[in-house]
């Protein structure tokens, strides 16, 4: 799947303020990612496939766990559930925790930043947002990623050791190991990091 | 008018915009996400933020009239019109929403009318401007679709 240099991927973004959402939804559509937008946290959950009061996939509506988000970005200051709640709610969840999380607010506090970061947020964007802030989400993303690709990865690996393991007598036997180098990066699951 | 005198007219007029400081690097920003596949992202942008400021305004106006000032929610109001207006480059009006909340915070009743009186000034004078920008826009979009045709 070495694909996912120009996967496109899919940002929930979630601010209650409308000029807000037109706004980072351009800055994200501009960066060729796909995006859904929510006003409020409780909505959020709703496209995440979660409803409030749960930490797992409702099997109930089975239609929103085909909604595959890879990442959330969402204000800090909403009435209701803030981006906070949103964010424990999200790394509570088993399905979910390996969402990566950005956090956006207006206001630059320390307290708040570092209090959004120890409870799992990748990143804290101080608004208005900018197109260089986009830059930063790829590789949260690709992190997420790589770190299920490795898995998958070590799982392939002792078939191909067994394999290479014989062609790398016949290769050392007719060719040079670019044989088996070859044999390794052909392999599915490598990203381009 | 001519397209090229029409785009020399918005030309200059964002141009001052920003030597005046009522507009800062923000716009930049909105200018650079506006092309062909989104013409109309600025203009929808400058016309939610004026529908904002206006619905806010009147807000405000009515809670600094009671006797008794509400400064929650005067603060909370403040703190909105200061996030769009930072959202959309208005620089004039988010320094003097900034300045609004410092009124706020010492519950100073007077400082507060005379910052709603502030906010609303720049507030006005950035609307005309933001106004005719926009017709002229319409009017260079008009008669870059003629040319398609």
């Amino acid at each position: 799947m070495a694909v996912d240099a120009e996967a496109q991927f899919h940002v929930l973004a979630v601010d209650d303020s409308l000029m807000d959402r037109k706004l980072i939804e351009r800055l994200l559509k501009t960066s060729s990612f796909q995006v859904t937008t929510v006003d409020s946290g409780s909505k959020a959950l709703e496209v995440l496939g979660l409803s409030e009061d749960q930490t797992s996939p409702s099997a109930v509506s089975p239609e929103h766990n085909e909604i595959e988000v890879n990442l959330v970005i969402t204000d800090y200051c909403m009435p209701g559930m803030t981006g906070y709640d949103l964010l424990k709610k999200i790394k509570g969840s088993s399905s979910l925790k390996d969402i990566p999380v950005v956090v956006m607010s207006s206001e630059n506090v320390p307290s708040r930043i570092n209090r959004c970061l120890e409870g799992g947020a990748e990143e804290f964007f101080l608004k208005p947002v900018q197109l260089s802030d986009m830059k930063r989400l790829r590789p949260h993303i690709l992190k997420g990623r790589s770190k299920d690709q490795q898995l998958q990865r070590e799982e392939n690996s002792n078939t191909i050791i067994i394999s290479s393991g014989g062609s790398k007598r016949k290769a050392m036997d007719e060719e040079p190991s670019p044989e088996r180098t070859r044999l390794r990066f052909s392999t599915g699951s490598l990203t381009i990091l | 008018m001519s397209l090229m005198a029409l785009r020399e007219q918005l030309n200059g007029l964002v141009n001052s915009m920003f030597l005046e400081g009522l507009l800062d690097d923000q716009f930049e920003q909105l200018q650079m996400l506006q092309d062909e596949s989104s013409p109309g992202f600025i203009a929808e942008l400058i016309t939610l933020f004026c529908g904002d400021s206006e619905r806010i305004l009147a807000e405000l106006t009515k809670l600094l009239d009671q006797a008794v000032v509400d400064y929650q929610k005067v603060d909370a109001f403040v703190h909105q019109l200061k996030g769009s207006s930072s959202s959309v480059g208005a620089q004039h009006v988010k320094l003097a929403c900034v300045q609004f909340r410092q009124f706020c915070e010492e519950h100073n009743k007077e400082g507060c009318l005379c910052a709603l009186n502030v906010v609303k000034h720049e507030y006005y004078l950035l609307r005309g401007k933001f106004d005719t920008m926009l017709q002229l826009e319409q009017r260079i979009q008009a008669y870059e679709s003629k040319q398609q045709i």
